[in-house]
């Protein structure tokens, strides 16, 4: 009430130190014209930036686009000796990777979501859902950290020789225990992912309006069957949004990645130990050594391929989380 | 049970299925969040305990030691750290201010203000490590020198996004009374926007330029391509310049425990400021959302 009352008392004062100005342009005071038209300016300086971006990785790839064409797509091999350059075992991580995390962290972040907005007694709900936004700021250097001194050590001495012991019939866990490696990393991702699920799903699941489960526990319905029959109807299209933009964020995660995955190309297996490449970590390990030329045009194209693949992702996912309703902007500051 | 309530449903085969799979569901969902918690806890907790140790007044002053040796800090990363955030700041709040003000104030509902929106909304899902890409291919590579400026212009433009969406969002809720109610007093348009509107939200505003920075602050991909890392005092924004991710990122994989130890300090640190902002964010924002409804 006080910051209204002293912004009408605002509002008064500039009415009075206002002179009357006779400046216009085309038919607006001036200050409207230069302040609709500045912010407009930069607006599509904004969208010019955003362009920009694209073009630049898109031009400076064009030496490895002409000489390898699609191969590049497939070609297992990123040997500067031989000027020979793809980034197959890239690609091949970094779905495997993503998939791996989403496999996991979405089950569970949906789950997770259902009892925040559902289940949680009141009291700890504010609490919990803040906690659960809080960690998906978390740096991921953080989680790098972690991965690489606790979590690989670990896999590698226990972890995967319990996974070899008792699943080893299945051909994702035959190989050498590295401890870094794909399953690491996908394992470090789906950690990071999951608290963009939950956040995401919750914001969703809230829009559905009361009423629906009022109307639903009038007739006599579960808890569960609320939530299976008035909230996973009416919110599915929006988690599968938020789903997709996890799936977006698993693609380019780097600096986590980079630390947990061996960076050492492996012929393409099932194998979950063997260690892999990502097209960010392929960025992050190579750019140093990049020599003008072929070897720096197949470490931007990496890149390029990144955007397009991230690109797909997040206008899927955005199209998806837009059907929920225009009013709602769902995916607020941790998306 | 042993009395059954005269208008209560029979307990059929049915509804004890339908019980059991109530209980089963909230079962499942109660230990997803319990574990998904506790995960946390682990990671959170351990990063902190082991970091925790190794603050003190050095940790933030101080080179790092030559190899083998105890004792010093990572000082020019906290340097670093503090000239790359008000390099991407002087890039990126700009744009992201004055692109929110267009979207909430001449855009509104336009086709082209959804388009704005819907291309700054894929801006926020693009790997950041692409920009620092960009910032390499644009201002490295040309100048043959890792510099704080490619530092600053792709943390900058990270910024970008979270500055505009939470600007836009906090003048949609500034009540159009308050606009009325400066207009009819005869105060132009610019001047209600300057005067009246930005001054009801100028605490908004600054927690959505905390987010930002918070977000920036730990972010290490971009940097790799950009700022590099520096185990020297800065001496030129032209010049390769460290940060406290960057140095995390190094010295997570040092053979030497002392640099391990000083990673643990600085993602101490980070967390620290992330739960420290995000407890401010939560006071701001509450008290600014009573002030305006």
């Amino acid at each position: 009430m006080n910051e209204v009352r002293s912004v009408t008392g605002a509002a008064t004062s500039a009415a009075t130190t206002h002179r009357r100005t006779r400046i216009t342009v085309r038919g607006m005071a001036l200050g409207d014209f230069v302040l609709q038209n500045g912010t407009l300016l930069i607006v599509i300086a904004v969208l010019a930036l955003i362009a920009g971006v694209f073009w630049v990785v898109l031009a400076s790839s064009m030496p490895t686009i002409h000489q390898f064409g699609w191969q590049f797509l497939t070609n297992q091999a990123f040997d500067p000796d031989h000027n020979s350059f793809g980034v197959g075992p890239a690609i091949f991580g970094t779905i495997v990777t993503s998939v791996f995390a989403l496999v996991f962290a979405a089950p569970l972040g949906i789950g997770a979501a259902v009892f925040l907005v559902e289940f949680c007694p009141r009291r700890a709900r504010t609490s919990l859902a803040f906690f659960t936004d809080l960690l998906a700021t978390v740096p991921s250097v953080v989680f790098g950290l972690w991965g690489f001194l606790v979590l690989a050590p670990w896999m590698q001495h226990s972890g995967e020789p319990w996974l070899k012991l008792h699943l080893g019939f299945l051909p994702f866990f035959v190989g050498t225990p590295r401890g870094v490696g794909l399953l690491t990393a996908g394992m470090i991702l789906t950690v990071m992912i999951l608290p963009l699920v939950i956040a995401i799903a919750r914001e969703v699941m809230q829009i559905v309006p009361n009423e629906q489960r009022e109307a639903l526990l009038a007739l006599g319905a579960t808890r569960w069957e609320v939530v299976r029959y008035a909230i996973l109807p009416f919110a599915r299209v929006g988690i599968t949004g938020g789903v997709i933009l996890a799936l977006g964020r698993a693609l380019g995660e780097t600096i986590a990645v980079t630390l947990v995955i061996g960076n050492q190309a492996n012929k393409i297996s099932p194998d979950l130990f063997a260690t892999g490449y990502t097209l960010p970590s392929v960025i992050a390990n190579q750019f140093g050594e990049a020599t003008p030329g072929l070897f720096r045009s197949a470490v931007i194209e990496a890149g390029l391929i990144l955007i397009v693949m991230t690109l797909i992702v997040n206008v899927l996912a955005r199209l998806l989380i837009a059907r929920m309703g225009r009013h709602h902007r769902v995916g607020g500051l941790v998306a | 049970m042993s009395t059954p309530l005269p208008f209560a449903a029979p307990q059929t085969a049915a509804t004890t299925r339908r019980a059991v799979v109530n209980g089963v569901a909230i079962a499942f969902t109660t230990s997803a969040s319990l574990f998904a918690i506790a995960v946390f806890l682990v990671i959170i907790l351990y990063v902190l305990g082991q970091g925790g140790q190794y603050i003190n007044l050095d940790f933030f002053t101080q080179l790092s030691p030559p190899p083998g040796q105890s004792g010093g800090g990572v000082g020019p990363a906290i340097q670093g750290s503090f000239v790359l955030l008000g390099l991407a700041s002087l890039f990126g709040i700009p744009l992201g201010l004055f692109a929110g003000i267009y979207l909430a104030e001449f855009g509104r509902t336009s086709n082209f203000a959804t388009i704005v929106r819907f291309f700054i909304d894929v801006l926020t899902g693009i790997p950041t490590i692409i920009f620092g890409l960009f910032a390499w291919v644009l201002i490295v590579v040309p100048s043959h020198s890792f510099s704080a400026y490619a530092g600053g212009v792709a943390l900058g433009i990270i910024m970008i996004p979270i500055v505009t969406r939470t600007t836009e969002e906090i003048l949609r809720l500034v009540p159009t009374e308050l606009r009325e109610a400066a207009l009819a007093l005869g105060v132009p348009e610019w001047r209600t926007l300057l005067q009246v509107i930005l001054p009801s939200v100028s605490r908004g505003l600054i927690t959505g330029l905390l987010l930002a920075l918070t977000r920036i602050a730990g972010e290490t991909a971009p940097l790799l391509l950009t700022a590099f890392g520096n185990s020297f005092w800065n001496d030129g924004l032209n010049h390769a310049i460290d940060a406290l991710p960057l140095r995390i990122y190094n010295f997570a994989q040092s053979p030497f425990p002392v640099q391990v130890h000083q990673a643990y300090a600085g993602a101490f640190v980070l967390i620290i400021l992330l739960v420290l902002t995000s407890f401010g964010v939560r006071l701001a924002t509450g008290g600014f959302r009573q002030s305006v409804r």
